[in-house]
């Protein structure tokens, strides 16, 4: 490895302000944390500069679980690359799924039924509390706070449970469709969501009691990786990092999208901006998206979960195929690849509020089936991005604490 | 396109001559030549346009039908977009950038959002265009012994076979 040390050490980019220029001092040493260490959680890699304990700079790497995402997106149709969006942030597959047939839909100007909108929006709540039960569960994993990690990942197998009795699969869901989802929700489904609905507050006031005033987690997190609301700004945060830092952008308020606009909840701010701040926010979001849910299933509205038959996009059910001569038909040619959607040569860009941040996808169409650009915005980049600059002046240990509240997922980062 | 989206367009074509805009499903994009994108987004920025959501490039190498908006720059292959949003107002706005080879050349935002720094050694990355004043202009995402720009319209699917190349660090000579 010594190799890439000495790479790494050159490619710190050159001091220029007299505080850094002590950054190049013999008494400075240089560890290597990651790409593979339990504490990156994925694979990604720091360089640290080190002064004793203290943090005197960090050369952030990414790139170790680069797929090519965006190339596979040119070569994949609208419906099979909700396959791929499962595997960019695989802490919340489901919501994923609702950014991207988001984001195309808006391409090719499908309104969808309200019936699907409710569904959607429940599926990505509930990716929003998986994603922040592990994002936080894992913050108190990486300050020492273990039955924590518990509580949140018992919750975490009640959601697996649910998404798996709506669409068969746990983990990678790949639900959505263009126009529709899958598999219509069931009163099953709903049955467990109203169980989880019941259960869930407790555990979460339990999570509360654990650590919210604990005394280790809380010196360990407060006035730690400190972002000011101008850098979150300028740094381009969005999210419950920006929220935690006093921007109060939430895109499910600002460009309400699917069913939002009909549920009353609330944005969740803080103004400390650190560690702290970002776990209370998130903390504070589960309880806000619970409320969504429990609004969103005592009122699914009746009728078709996809959109008509007439919009030639999402395949009719099977009844209409098998007795009817135009599901048939509809069926066939939507199986074809000559006769399938009518795409616009256009492009649209279309965010939703993903448990990161935003997460928006920029969508060139030339006519076919297939993207011709599927350019991903993801969250996790830009809230890497500035990891140097909360990190500096803070002691090793602390490079756990703000990496697990900053909830850079890899394989996300990457694409 | 909402009444303060024409306000801040009216006011970009007071002070740099009438550029092309277009709207699609209520988004509205305003195409500005390299040689004015700073400060086209500088005044942008102090029109209240104040978050950069994201930077990214669209190859149009095999595109067939060029849609309107790109009419004014036909024939250009690559199509910046800097994606600006309001923190105050949520409005958007999007600013294409249209350059063309050899050596597809523009001037860096780093210096207005910090946000551009990795989005931008992206682009570099990933296409291959130059970022003029960027701090740190590396590859981010493919490893540096990479030569090719792999999100090009002209680079394969499959590759062109340099992971074979890649140096193997083995444990005796590391």
């Amino acid at each position: 490895m010594v190799q890439s040390f000495a790479t790494a050490e050159r490619r710190l980019p050159p001091a220029s302000d007299p505080e850094s220029a002590a950054r190049n001092e013999d008494y400075l040493w240089t560890l290597n944390f990651g790409p593979q260490h339990p504490a990156t959680h994925t694979t990604l890699r720091l360089v640290l500069k080190l002064e004793g304990e203290r943090v005197v700079d960090a050369m952030p790497e990414m790139g170790y679980l680069h797929s090519g995402f965006e190339k596979i997106g040119e070569h994949l149709t609208f419906n099979q690359y909700v396959t791929v969006t499962d595997r960019m942030n695989y802490i919340s597959p489901m919501a994923n799924n609702v950014a991207w047939h988001h984001a195309v839909e808006t391409l090719l100007g499908i309104e969808l039924t309200p019936r699907c909108k409710v569904i959607r929006t429940i599926i990505a709540e509930l990716a929003r509390i998986s994603d922040h039960l592990l994002c936080n569960g894992a913050v108190g994993l990486d300050t020492g706070a273990f039955t924590f990690f518990l509580y949140g990942f018992y919750q975490r197998e009640v959601i697996y449970d649910i998404f798996e009795t709506l669409c068969g699969a746990r983990f990678t869901n790949s639900y959505t469709r263009v126009g529709g989802v899958s598999q219509d929700i069931t009163p099953l489904v709903i049955e467990q969501i109203r169980t989880f609905i019941k259960k869930f507050p407790k555990t979460l006031d339990d999570m509360e009691r654990l650590l919210t005033r604990n005394r280790i987690f809380v010196d360990r997190t407060k006035g730690v990786g400190v972002l000011t609301r101008d850098e979150a700004i300028r740094r381009g945060a969005t999210g419950p990092v920006a929220r935690a830092s006093g921007v109060p952008r939430d895109l499910r308020k600002d460009e309400p999208y699917l069913a939002y606009a009909d549920y009353d909840f609330q944005i969740c701010c803080a103004t400390a901006g650190d560690c702290y701040a970002r776990y209370l926010v998130r903390m504070q979001e589960m309880r806000e998206s619970l409320r969504i849910v429990a609004q969103a299933v005592e009122n699914i509205p009746a009728g078709p979960v996809n959109v008509s038959m007439d919009q030639r996009t999402s395949k009719p059910d099977k009844q209409q195929v098998y007795s009817t001569i135009e599901g048939t038909i509809s069926h066939f040619e939507l199986a074809m690849s000559n006769r399938g959607f009518e795409v616009p040569c256009e492009e649209s860009y279309a965010a939703i509020e993903a448990p990161n941040g935003e997460l928006g996808f920029y969508i060139v169409g030339d006519g076919n089936e297939t993207a011709y650009r599927a350019r991903c915005r993801p969250p996790s980049v830009l809230n890497f991005a500035m990891f140097p600059h909360l990190i500096r002046g803070h002691t090793l240990s602390d490079v756990v604490a703000v990496l697990g509240s900053l909830n850079v997922i890899a394989a996300e980062l990457d694409r | 396109m909402s009444s303060s989206v024409a306000h801040v367009l009216a006011e970009v074509a007071d002070h740099f001559g009438n550029l092309h805009s277009s709207e699609f499903r209520g988004q509205t994009r305003v195409v500005v030549p390299e040689s004015q994108s700073l400060e086209v987004c500088s005044f942008l920025k102090e029109q209240g346009f104040d978050f950069l959501v994201d930077v990214s490039c669209v190859d149009y190498l095999e595109y067939r039908d060029p849609p309107m908006q790109m009419r004014s720059c036909a024939g250009r292959r690559y199509g910046l977009m800097y994606l600006l949003a309001s923190t105050m107002t949520n409005r958007r706005l999007t600013v294409r950038v249209f350059l063309d080879d050899p050596e597809p050349t523009v001037r860096s935002v780093v210096p207005l959002w910090e946000a551009a720094n990795w989005l931008e050694r992206e682009v570099w990355d990933l296409f291959g265009i130059q970022f003029v004043g960027h701090p740190d202009l590396r590859r981010l995402v493919m490893p540096e012994e990479f030569s090719a720009h792999p999100l090009r319209k002209d680079y394969p699917l499959q590759g062109r076979g340099e992971r074979h190349n890649f140096p193997v660090i083995t444990r005796e000579n590391s």
